[in-house]
């Protein structure tokens, strides 16, 4: 194919913004004053509102809509290339592994609230749900445990479906009142639960693939030794990558748009033949099976689980990424996800506050910019695809 | 009274509202192919027939029957399978979707709905939507050229007449045999009315065997484009026969501008 140079305009903005933003996101890692942390964040904020002013956003926006598939693959290249800069720094890495794995947990949520419109406020839940079902199938059966990050995401996806049906047949908002239930239920009964380990919690075994031991650190000869949690960002990464292509493929596809439809307004799709209950539960189920399967792989990841890890408060945390992003776009999810994840644990001085300061930010987003930080484009079902 | 030349009939059909009997035993018959003038004013039960008809309201007596079936109190979705498909009275489009994604809602029993020619056959699922898509371009083009090479815009950007042209667009799509339009002049100034209407007849010329019955208020477009005319008052039919004949009936003068 004969490159051209109108093609090579549309590329540049795109590389120089995921150079820079690699450049920025490995100095914000790897700073620790805490000053600097916020002169850093300070600087990301203007040269964002500087970005939009100058109509620089749209054509970065541009360069990754016409280049997806080149773009997310240099994407991973570029947390590869962090990931062998930090590649001793647990810290820094487990940052990384979270940030990623939140984001197939935001994919998910994404199916059901931004695709088919239904707020699901268990996310934190079904997540417990993948953890839990790594923690019991590791230590009993000897099942291959990629395939039980899969288990995780059906367990988490059955659970879904079994909860939402009886409600579906209503109007408004009880699914959403139900997910609350079950959050709230979940994190109580496994505190009474003694085979569950209770409040104290349960211990997962590492990953183990085909004798590749996960949870033990890579050394190569004498001096180079790697964290252990390289393993996990690869995993985590191959798994975002499949999560990432099927939200993609569901939304540029009939399904994607029967969803749309049925968010934006149900009376009419059910004149247009669209069976509500099916499109619902098929988006509530699949975005629950991601849900659960980073759950999976996160319990094995930090290796113990208890009660604690899956609050309500999780669960809004995981709906305010979602709110934040750009309801809708799962560019939107991935950049939301870095801030939310990646700027509490740095500048600790929000730490204590960031409930208050996540309520703060969503509240302002949709007061000012209801859309989210990325608005989700308009459907194209094939971005190159141009009427003959 | 034959099945073969009646494409609806209803009989007897009741809906209450509480104590309000919005249709009260309403008996009606559809000629094939012919466009019916559904009129009367206010609050007389003409949108709530629709609503019966395609099954968002159960009705509470009475049956409908459609090409020689019974749809009565089917849910939406057979009625939208067996052939009956409608604009709403306050455009119900979906504004931040694009002209074509709004056809295709239209288009939902054409389309392959499986989840594995979805999500895993993107070739066979690019020769569908190609195909699909020259359908909705031939569809639009007989109501406004330009709109077909616009395609991929979000509807909420067009103006009044523009939408319901993509509302009736998307109706259509599905190649129904009964459309239902809903006061589709309303919001629109007269030269829109008009504009729109020879629209609606220029289609109805060139899709053999479709039947059209149409809630208006503005009589012009009542004379000038139906055969058939139905006038309701509290939910009854009180009149019926061509613009002319119903025009002079004394009933139908009195229920519009109270004469006694």
């Amino acid at each position: 194919m004969k490159r051209t140079l109108p093609e090579f305009g549309v590329l540049l903005p795109g590389i120089a913004g995921l150079i820079v933003l690699t450049v920025y996101l490995a100095l914000l890692l790897q700073v620790e004053s805490q000053t600097e942390i916020a002169a850093l964040l300070v600087i990301a904020v203007v040269a964002a509102l500087a970005a939009t002013r100058f109509g620089v956003m749209p054509r970065i926006g541009r360069s990754f809509r016409e280049f997806e598939g080149p773009f997310s693959l240099a994407i991973a290249c570029a947390v590869l290339v962090m990931v062998a800069y930090f590649h001793e720094d647990h810290f820094i890495l487990l940052l990384i592994a979270t940030v990623i794995i939140y984001i197939i947990v935001t994919l998910g949520l994404n199916i059901q609230f931004g695709f088919v419109g239904m707020l699901n406020f268990a996310g934190a839940a079904f997540f417990g749900v993948g953890c839990y079902t790594a923690a019991v199938l590791t230590k009993n059966t000897p099942l291959p445990h990629l395939l039980i990050l899969v288990i995780g995401g059906l367990m988490a996806a059955f659970i879904g479906s079994l909860l939402i049906l009886p409600v579906l047949r209503t109007r408004g908002h009880y699914s959403a009142v139900i997910t609350i239930a079950f959050g709230l239920l979940f994190k109580i009964f496994l505190e009474v639960n003694d085979v569950l380990g209770g409040p104290q919690g349960l211990h997962v075994d590492g990953m183990n693939v085909l004798g590749w031991e996960f949870n033990k650190n890579i050394e190569i000869g004498d001096d180079l030794e790697i964290s252990f949690y390289v393993n996990y960002i690869i995993v985590g990464l191959l798994v975002l990558g499949l999560s990432f292509t099927l939200v993609r493929r569901l939304e540029r596809s009939w399904i994607g748009l029967n969803l749309d439809a049925i968010r934006l307004d149900e009376t009419a799709a059910a004149c247009f033949g669209l069976n509500l209950i099916r499109w619902k539960v098929t988006a509530f189920t699949v975005g629950n099976f991601l849900i659960g399967m980073a759950g999976a792989l996160y319990a094995m990841m930090v290796g113990f689980i208890a009660p604690t890890n899956f609050t309500f408060g999780d669960s809004l945390i995981m709906v305010s990424i979602v709110l934040l992003g750009g309801i809708g776009n799962p560019w939107g999810l991935v950049v939301a996800t870095i801030i939310l994840v990646i700027v509490p644990e740095k500048l600790q001085a929000i730490q204590e506050y960031r409930f208050l300061l996540f309520a703060t930010m969503v509240m302002l987003m949709l007061l000012f910019r209801p859309e989210g930080l990325l608005p989700r484009p308009l459907r194209t079902y094939f971005p190159a695809w141009k009427p003959r | 009274m034959n099945a073969e030349s009646h494409l609806l009939v209803a009989r007897e059909l009741t809906k209450r509202f509480g104590g309000l009997v919005a249709i009260d035993a309403l008996s009606l018959e559809v000629r094939r192919n012919e466009i019916l003038g559904l009129i009367g004013p206010n609050g007389s039960g003409k949108t709530t027939f629709f609503n019966v008809i395609t099954g968002i309201y159960a009705s509470d007596s009475g049956e409908t029957v459609f090409d020689g079936n019974d749809i009565s109190n089917l849910p939406a979705q057979a009625v939208y399978r067996a052939g009956i498909a409608r604009t709403f009275q306050r455009s119900r489009l979906s504004l931040p979707l694009s002209i074509f994604d709004n056809i295709m809602v239209g288009n939902h029993m054409h389309l392959d709905q499986g989840l594995w020619f979805n999500l895993g056959r993107r070739g066979a699922f690019k020769r569908q939507f190609e195909e699909q898509f020259e359908r909705a371009r031939e569809l639009i083009k007989i109501f406004d050229p330009p709109l077909a090479d616009r395609m991929f815009e979000a509807v909420g950007g067009f103006p009044m007449i523009d939408r319901r042209r993509i509302e009736i667009c998307r109706a259509l799509i599905s190649q129904p045999k009964l459309l239902l339009l809903d006061e589709p002049s309303a919001g629109m100034t007269h030269e829109e009315t008009t504009q729109l209407m020879n629209d609606i007849l220029e289609v109805k010329e060139r899709v053999t065997d479709l039947t059209v019955i149409i809630i208006e208020h503005e009589m012009g477009v009542i004379e000038r484009i139906t055969n058939d005319c139905v006038v309701l008052n509290f939910g009854r039919k009180i009149c019926q026969g061509s613009y002319q004949e119903v025009a002079a009936d004394m009933q139908v003068q009195e229920a519009y501008l109270g004469i006694k």
